[in-house]
């Protein structure tokens, strides 16, 4: 079969922007350590209350001065509704779902993740910039949807 | 040559195929023209107005029935015509029947409000059994469909021996292998939810339904973007006098598509917990594969403009350019599509991005990206087949062809404020599927108010550009009388299709091989679920 010689070029072209594309991924994958959330740990929804820590949701100071956050989203709220960290720290969230599938998205930061009821996810964050932080559930989850939200603040 | 009368009879099986789908897109279009309203705060709504049932009834609508109707209706069309013989119509009016019952089933589950679950359905959210149901008859009506076809093909093949199938018919026939390698995933979903659905089982594995569903759910889009490149490799060429660039790799392309299709549904789900990274990486990988058999269009489409122009005697760019029949709605429609679709892919490049992804998950971002590639290339280029295929199933006239081009032009605009604002509002982190975005007035949220009034007055354009195509569609039924030839005949390649290489030539054990390199690709994932299969939700109502 005859293939034109542009458009082998072209095909040439394509496929080595692709590559570029994707050792562009796994540099910052492997390198700067940019990964999408994948927590493997498993929690049974219906006894997330006798379970720690989600049984006191929040946060915590760990020992080489960052945090750790509990979360659970049920519908249609995030516990702790409202949460305070210094400017500057480092916060590793950990969600998981009492009920249907939430998103727990916190725009102008890199925490976007999916919870899910038996399942914990987890993503970190530097917050750099203080300010009032919008956390919101971007997954479609029932009637009052749109009232899921919490508040971070960053001081 | 088959009579007249047979070719009335085939032409109304089409026809019902076309307007079922040019109802779903009216009826989804004064849905979405609510929605955007609602979201950007510019109507007070009634106290009966529910935005997700609204929105549940847009998805469903736009990307499952209009989008299925019209690819089903295409591919009996090009099937028939290409294959001329005398056959009888039950299979195809059956698999038209089935899809309808479906459609019905579900519709009135989403409008009793017992299917307030979005169009993705996902678990433990639980409707009725009665939509699931619908939505398993409507893909199986679709498998009859795709049985009518390979009927065809291998009828061809037994009356032509050794002779290649005709080139519009295996774009059409690769698009039903990969839709039937693809529709095995939300099969298999269904047969876990009806029966949780009727309370028959108690819990179900909600990760595992996910996987199931975008297994199906990227391959859906691909089912869209393949009855599109029917149409442009196929029937656009035909608009300016041009050739298929190639025949071998019109079939290259579409058999790519067969296999890189299924095996990258994972790139839905790089934010969700309980999938490896590796698994991530791995879709990331096959989703950028899956670009390549378009490029290979984006080329043959150019390269038939400019083979077409130079016959003509006109050189370089602008005189190609110049040279192509914009006032053609047909050509128009397909040619506006192109070039949402050159936007399109940009962003989906982010969207596959293991990486980037994180910045855009599930904000209006992804919005504003299917509705500028299902939304620009699919639906303008089948509104634009539809001017088409319309005189020439009813030998009428195209009703008013000026304001079928006016409609284009207006999608066209339309398209480019809604997703652009869309896109840029996503940036700024405003979430899709959502009734409000005021968040009681949060400063975050303030930015985002402008670009969802300027996404709903391009969805207002695009609301009036669907208005009408509808009543050119209608025009043309009882309006224009009987005066055009319903002879149809589809681009032929340049060179001569015999020396095509007969790998290219094949279709089924492409599928096998399809099938295999999905379970391949899901192997782990999957593997990895099952391993450790967790909590069973039992399924609640949160609507």
């Amino acid at each position: 079969m005859h293939i034109h010689r542009y458009e082998r070029w072209w095909m040439t072209f394509g496929i080595a922007m692709l590559v570029v594309f994707l050792l562009m991924i796994g540099f910052a994958a492997f390198a700067d350590n940019i990964n999408p959330p994948s927590g493997l740990q498993q929690v049974d929804p219906q006894k997330l209350s006798q379970t720690p820590p989600f049984d006191k949701p929040g946060l915590r100071k760990l020992p080489n001065g960052t945090y750790e956050a509990y979360y659970v989203a049920e519908v249609f709220n995030f516990i702790p509704a409202t949460l305070s960290v210094p400017v500057g720290s480092k916060v590793t969230f950990y969600v998981t779902s009492a009920d249907v599938v939430h998103g727990f998205f916190i725009p102008r930061t890199d925490i976007n993740m999916m919870a899910i009821p038996g399942w914990v996810n987890t993503q970190s964050h530097t917050f750099t910039r203080s300010g009032d932080y919008l956390l919101i559930c971007h997954e479609y989850c029932g009637i009052g949807h749109q009232n899921m939200f919490a508040r971070i603040a960053v001081h | 040559m088959v009579s007249d009368l047979q070719l009335r009879r085939e032409n109304r099986v089409v026809i019902a195929h076309i307007y079922t789908a040019t109802a779903a897109i009216a009826l989804g279009a004064i849905f979405g023209v609510f929605q955007g309203f609602a979201r950007a705060d510019t109507i007070v709504a009634p106290s009966w107005f529910d935005y997700y049932r609204i929105l549940t009834m847009h998805g469903v609508l736009m990307a499952l029935v209009f989008t299925t109707f019209f690819i089903t209706g295409l591919s009996l069309f090009v099937t028939y015509r290409s294959i001329p013989r005398e056959r009888r119509l039950a299979v195809g009016w059956f698999g038209w029947g089935l899809m309808l019952v479906g459609t019905a089933l579900a519709a009135v589950t989403i409008i009793s409000g017992n299917a307030t679950v979005l169009y993705t359905f996902y678990a433990p959210m639980k409707a009725s059994p009665w939509f699931y149901i619908g939505a398993t008859l409507l893909v199986l009506g679709t498998w009859v469909v795709a049985f009518e076809i390979f009927e065809n093909i291998n009828y061809f093949r037994k009356n032509n021996p050794g002779a290649p199938i005709p080139l519009v018919v295996f774009c059409a026939g690769a698009t039903f292998v990969m839709w039937i390698v693809a529709t095995l995933g939300v099969v298999a979903e269904m047969c876990l939810l009806i029966p949780w659905a009727f309370g028959w089982t108690h819990g179900i594995n909600v990760l595992l339904t996910r996987m199931f569903f975008w297994y199906f759910g990227h391959p859906l889009v691909y089912f869209w973007i393949m009855g599109a490149y029917i149409i442009w490799y196929n029937i656009i060429p035909t608009r300016y006098g041009g050739n298929v660039f190639s025949d071998g790799l019109t079939r290259l392309a579409f058999i790519m598509l067969i296999l890189l299709s299924t095996p990258v549904g994972i790139h839905h789900e790089f934010m969700e917990p309980g999938i490896s990274t590796t698994w991530k990486m791995l879709h990331t990988l096959t989703t950028y594969g899956v670009a390549i058999p378009s490029f290979i269009t984006a080329f043959a489409i150019f390269a038939s403009f400019e083979l077409a122009a130079i016959a003509r005697g006109r050189r370089g760019f602008i005189a190609t350019v110049r040279g192509l029949p914009w006032n053609d709605p047909t050509f128009s429609s397909a040619a506006l599509g192109m070039i949402l679709f050159i936007l399109g892919g940009f962003g989906g490049l982010v969207n596959a991005s293991y990486s980037m992804d994180t910045v855009i998950h599930n904000t209006v971002w992804i919005v504003g990206h299917f509705h500028v590639t299902v939304g620009g290339p699919v639906a303008l280029t089948f509104l634009g087949a539809a001017y088409w295929m319309i005189p020439r199933l009813t030998g009428r006239a195209l009703w008013k062809p000026h304001v079928a081009l006016f409609q284009t032009r207006m999608w066209f605009f339309g398209m480019l404020i809604m997703s652009f604002s869309m896109h840029y509002a996503g940036l700024l982190g405003a979430p899709r599927r959502t009734a409000e975005v005021g968040y009681l007035g949060a400063t975050t949220a303030n930015v985002w108010q402008p670009y969802m009034l300027l996404a709903a007055a391009g969805g207002f354009f695009l609301f009036v550009s669907i208005l009408t195509f509808v009543a050119v569609a209608l025009g043309t039924l009882f309006q224009n009388a009987k005066t055009e030839s319903m002879d149809v005949a589809f681009a032929t390649p340049a060179q001569p299709a015999t020396e095509t290489p007969l790998m290219l030539q094949r279709l089924y054990r492409w599928g096998v091989v399809a099938l295999a390199l999905a379970i391949l690709a899901y192997a782990g994932p999957l593997g990895e679920l099952l391993r450790n299969p967790g909590y069973l939700a039992p399924g609640m109502r949160t609507w």
